[in-house]
């Protein structure tokens, strides 16, 4: 087994390097599952499911990818397959709005390293804007 | 690695506060939100045993959440209120209704009575009339200066003896920054405080119970306690000049989330110098409402409606309020500067 991954994992680092971008050194562990396709649950409330025809969950899954999937390249996989309108109203820079808060399996994407955030299969991910009135 | 929560240290957080900072559970979360809002209440004596309240109800978040927050420690703390539930509907087809029907399932949710007045009742006029009238421009000037004396007309109706809303921090900072942008001494002033007087007839002491809740904290206690909440934006409310404070501030918060509570901070400690004009608290000479000049701002906006001049209360036309009060007609020129603009 042990081999095995090894070879694996030189694999990887050849095609890796030849991509522009650095890529991140996971854990191996986390590499084994690597090809398989994320299913991701997002849910977008407050207001928020109005930039994406008033439609409020979506399943969706992620194609496979060498790296594991994170939430900054969720956030760039969103706007480009999910927005319909206003895409300044729900991303800035490289990350969301201020004022739209994201959770994480239910829990506040602050405590789970936001962007950086590496998407696991079955992730259950809410957007709530707090932009709209009360 | 899930964080654990840092007041019990048992449970798994669920969120960082974004005033203290600390990671908290669900369940502590629930405790400090709810306690800090029963401190503001005490420290601020914002009720008397026995008081009956009305909750300004839109049915959006903040005021569900105080709904549910005021039932709460009511309960919990014996305050000894009878609380109710005030709804305006302003006439907004597709917007207010829908939100009513929120308010509607509060009302049973919370088994509190439920009060909407209108202002097609009291005004003679719906939101959706009124923006036919003057376009999409003003019409947010409208809007809340009716609203302000509907949630008056609906207290006195119900007998309540105050009423409370559900400004939030946020609201609080961005007001101050408007009033800081727009020059408005007056209005700066007087934003920050957490409960206003009664002012005179026909005015309700009102209060702020929600002033020291980041709206992250409300919208964070709506969604895990699963509130009942409506929240499309206003269909008439581009509300170009709060949306800029607003953003700006939300910008700030990002870097440095004590941005809201500091610029409450600066707000509530600005004294204005001796000498600076402030205008003159008095009454109005027609409704008897507060005002600061002859007529008060419901009335010259209601004047200018019936008599087919819907720009007289937008803008400065002080002088022309004598001569409505006496009934004199007005000169072309002043009629020219008055009549509705053309779309």
């Amino acid at each position: 087994m042990v081999p095995l991954l090894c070879l694996w994992l030189v694999t990887l680092n050849e095609k890796t390097a030849s991509l522009p971008v650095p890529m991140r050194n996971s854990a191996s562990d986390d590499n084994i599952n690597m090809a398989a396709p994320v299913a991701l649950h997002l849910e977008f409330g407050g207001g928020a499911e109005l930039l994406f025809d008033g439609v409020k969950e979506h399943h969706v899954t992620l194609p496979d990818q060498l790296d594991p999937w994170d939430m900054k390249q969720l956030l760039v996989w969103i706007k480009e397959n999910l927005l319909k309108e206003r895409p300044e109203l729900f991303v800035q820079g490289d990350t969301v709005r201020p004022g739209i808060l994201v959770l994480i399996n239910d829990a506040d994407w602050e405590l789970m390293g936001e962007l950086q955030y590496e998407l696991q299969d079955k992730d259950n991910i809410v957007f709530i804007s707090t932009l709209h009135g009360g | 690695m899930p964080v654990l929560c840092s007041s019990c240290a048992e449970k798994r957080a669920v969120l960082k506060r974004p005033k203290t900072a600390h990671s908290l559970c669900k369940e502590c979360f629930f405790w400090a939100f709810e306690e800090e809002v029963h401190q503001t209440i005490i420290s601020a004596q914002l009720f008397n045993h026995g008081e009956t309240v009305g909750i300004g109800a839109s049915g959006g978040k903040d005021s569900t959440v105080l709904a549910h927050v005021m039932k709460v420690l009511n309960e919990r703390y014996n305050y000894g209120l009878k609380l109710m539930l005030l709804s305006v509907d302003e006439g907004i087809t597709g917007y207010r209704d829908d939100s009513l029907e929120t308010v509607k399932r509060n009302q049973q949710q919370y088994e509190l009575p439920l009060k909407v007045v209108s202002y097609e009742e009291l005004y003679g006029w719906t939101m959706d009339d009124i923006v036919k009238q003057v376009g999409l421009k003003n019409n947010c000037t409208f809007c809340g200066v009716f609203r302000r004396q509907a949630l008056d007309r609906g207290a006195m109706i119900l007998k309540v003896d105050k009423i409370c809303t559900g400004h939030n921090a946020d609201d609080v900072a961005e007001t101050v920054l408007m009033n800081v942008l727009r020059g408005d001494i007056a209005r700066l002033r007087r934003c920050t405080a957490i409960s206003t007087a009664s002012e005179g007839e026909g005015v309700v002491p009102r209060c702020k119970p929600l002033k020291y809740a980041y709206e992250k904290e409300i919208v964070l206690y709506a969604y895990f306690k699963k509130l009942d909440y409506f929240s499309t934006e206003c269909i008439y409310s581009p509300n170009a000049y709060r949306g800029h404070a607003r953003a700006f501030l939300k910008d700030l918060e990002a870097v440095r989330p004590s941005s809201i509570m500091d610029v409450i901070h600066s707000g509530e400690n600005l004294s204005v110098r001796e000498g600076v004009k402030m205008p003159v608290q008095g009454t109005c000479g027609r409704c008897g409402y507060i005002s600061s000049q002859a007529l008060c701002k419901s009335c010259v906006l209601l004047e200018g409606l019936n008599r087919g001049l819907p720009r007289l209360g937008i803008g400065k036309h002080h002088r022309l309020h004598d001569k409505i009060l006496s009934q004199q007609p007005l000169t072309q020129a002043e009629e020219r500067k008055i009549k509705p603009l053309k779309f």
